[in-house]
């Protein structure tokens, strides 16, 4: 119980001093974990919409397959793309392998499934609704997926921030590709695992904590600056 | 889309600059936190900016084989000559040598303390079936435990015996929560914040000497190498600076490393 208390107050001092390190990771946990997401929403929210209108052959095997894609390993991901980047793998050349832009990379396929499957869900509701509409006013499949990406906004920003939270929190795959070096790729969640590895639980459940209020401060300005919650607007 | 990606690139591409070398080394050396001292020292000195992969020698030896770094700090002897005889390695250059210690619960069910060899230490805990934690990770340390347990003529299988795959750290948290017995290196464990009810019950045997090397990675295999760099990185390692650091490295007044590269014949 002691070591849960002295995190607390090692949080409290981290953020209050604003630690250089701290700020540092801080940083690039976010800069990673935001370019992820808005890349897998730009991937995964159209592609979702597209599943839900879209009436094909082997839909229903192609939404099920999604959803489990949902559960993928992030460690497995962490270790394909790890071998995709190494110099002896086939991009090795590109030299991205222990970089920002690994990480990123394993977290779009970590969360992408994620997002669009979220998005199919919410997106066929909204067409149920809109079906009879956009039909008999003969709009092009571009014009619905936009409409009904426009209109299901308020849902597919809980998909997206769904998406943020598998990635802030993942520790597994950015671990593999990033390789945890301080001043290029350390981020919240790798260095708590270091902490902890050195039996320094105080400083790491400080560091959790940070992480934990960093996730509560970008879901509350994303929805500050969405005004969710005004009437008249949603 | 596209743009968004081009930009994510070109950021990254900035942040990797000339004179920047990654190196894998074994959780030790950071775990110690030697690291700490001597990475800042090394940039103020040569001007190269090392990136640590802190990983177990065998991942150290993957990452090396693969050429996803420039050199490796490890210490398992016969691994790295196999680097090296395979030609993954150009060298290996002994830096440093500190040594392991058997830990254990302060009560000491197996009688460990006041043996007179590792290998009748190890030989205790197996007869008295006291837990044992092994890294079981293939690393520097795992191999030296394996050894040892070869060298005693036991082979640990059984409940008593739990490899847990993790890093030296995690390796010592997960003992000092089951009350186990443990093998590791004498400075990540006075370095070591979780230290519970476990205590330093063996050191001292001759067979529990732990030697790092240094091997550059061959720049033949893979040309993109850092090679004079990786040089640079060796010469200050071997240099007067270096053993002055790595010797007058002490936690609670207990020196953790000595020196011992010697210069090379000329």
């Amino acid at each position: 119980m002691s070591d849960i208390w002295e995190g607390l107050v090692a949080g409290f001092w981290l953020v209050a001093s604003l630690d250089a390190d701290l700020v540092e990771i801080t940083l690039r946990s976010l800069q990673v974990t935001l370019t992820a997401v808005v890349i897998a929403s730009a991937i995964g929210l159209p592609f979702g919409a597209w599943l839900a209108i879209r009436r094909f052959r082997h839909r229903r095997a192609a939404i099920a397959l999604l959803n489990a894609l949902m559960g993928l390993p992030p460690v497995v991901v962490g270790l394909i793309v790890y071998l995709l980047l190494s110099r002896a793998g086939p991009f090795g050349v590109f030299n991205l392998l222990f970089t920002p832009t690994a990480m990123i990379i394993a977290q779009v396929i970590i969360i992408t499934p994620l997002i669009a499957s979220i998005a199919h869900q919410a997106i066929r509701d909204i067409w149920a609704d809109y079906h009879d509409l956009l039909i008999s006013l003969s709009t092009t499949g571009g014009q619905r997926i936009r409409t009904l990406l426009w209109d299901g906004r308020r849902a597919l920003m809980t998909a997206s921030l769904a998406g943020f939270g598998r990635a802030i929190g993942e520790v597994g795959a950015i671990m593999i590709v990033g390789g945890n070096i301080d001043h290029a790729t350390r981020v919240l969640t790798t260095a708590i695992a270091l902490e902890t590895g050195k039996g320094d639980f105080a400083l790491a459940l400080g560091l959790g904590f940070v992480l934990i209020g960093l996730a509560v401060a970008v879901n509350l300005a994303i929805h500050a600056i969405g005004r969710t919650e005004s009437e008249g607007k949603w | 889309m596209i743009r968004l990606l081009t930009l994510v690139l070109a950021f990254c591409a900035s942040s990797a600059t000339a004179e920047t070398l990654r190196m894998a080394v074994t959780t030790s050396f950071h775990n110690s936190g030697l690291s700490d001292v001597l990475l800042p020292a090394i940039e103020e000195d040569t001007g190269i900016t090392v990136e640590l992969l802190i990983v177990g020698t065998g991942q150290a030896l993957r990452l090396g084989e693969a050429g996803d770094v420039d050199a490796i700090l490890v210490h398992s002897r016969a691994a790295e000559e196999a680097f090296v005889n395979a030609g993954y390695g150009t060298h290996r250059r002994e830096i440093m040598y500190n040594d392991f210690v058997i830990i254990g619960p302060q009560d000491d069910p197996a009688g460990v303390n006041g043996l007179a060899a590792a290998t009748a230490a190890l030989s205790a805990i197996a007869r008295t079936k006291s837990v044992f934690v092994s890294r079981g990770d293939d690393s520097g340390t795992h191999k030296k435990e394996l050894a040892l347990w070869g060298d005693a003529g036991v082979v640990p299988e059984g409940a008593w015996y739990r490899p847990v795959g993790a890093g030296m750290g995690a390796a010592l948290n997960t003992a000092a929560a089951m009350d186990a017995y443990i093998l590791a290196d004498r400075a990540s464990w006075l370095n070591f914040g979780n230290k519970a009810d476990l205590a330093l019950l063996f050191a001292g045997d001759p067979l529990l000497f732990n030697q790092y090397a240094y091997i550059p990675v061959n720049p033949q295999r893979h040309d993109h190498v850092k090679a004079d760099l990786v040089l640079a990185l060796e010469d200050w390692l071997t240099s007067a600076p270096a053993r002055d650091l790595i010797n007058g490295y002490q936690i609670n007044g207990e020196t953790l490393f000595t020196f011992n590269a010697i210069a090379p014949a000329e």
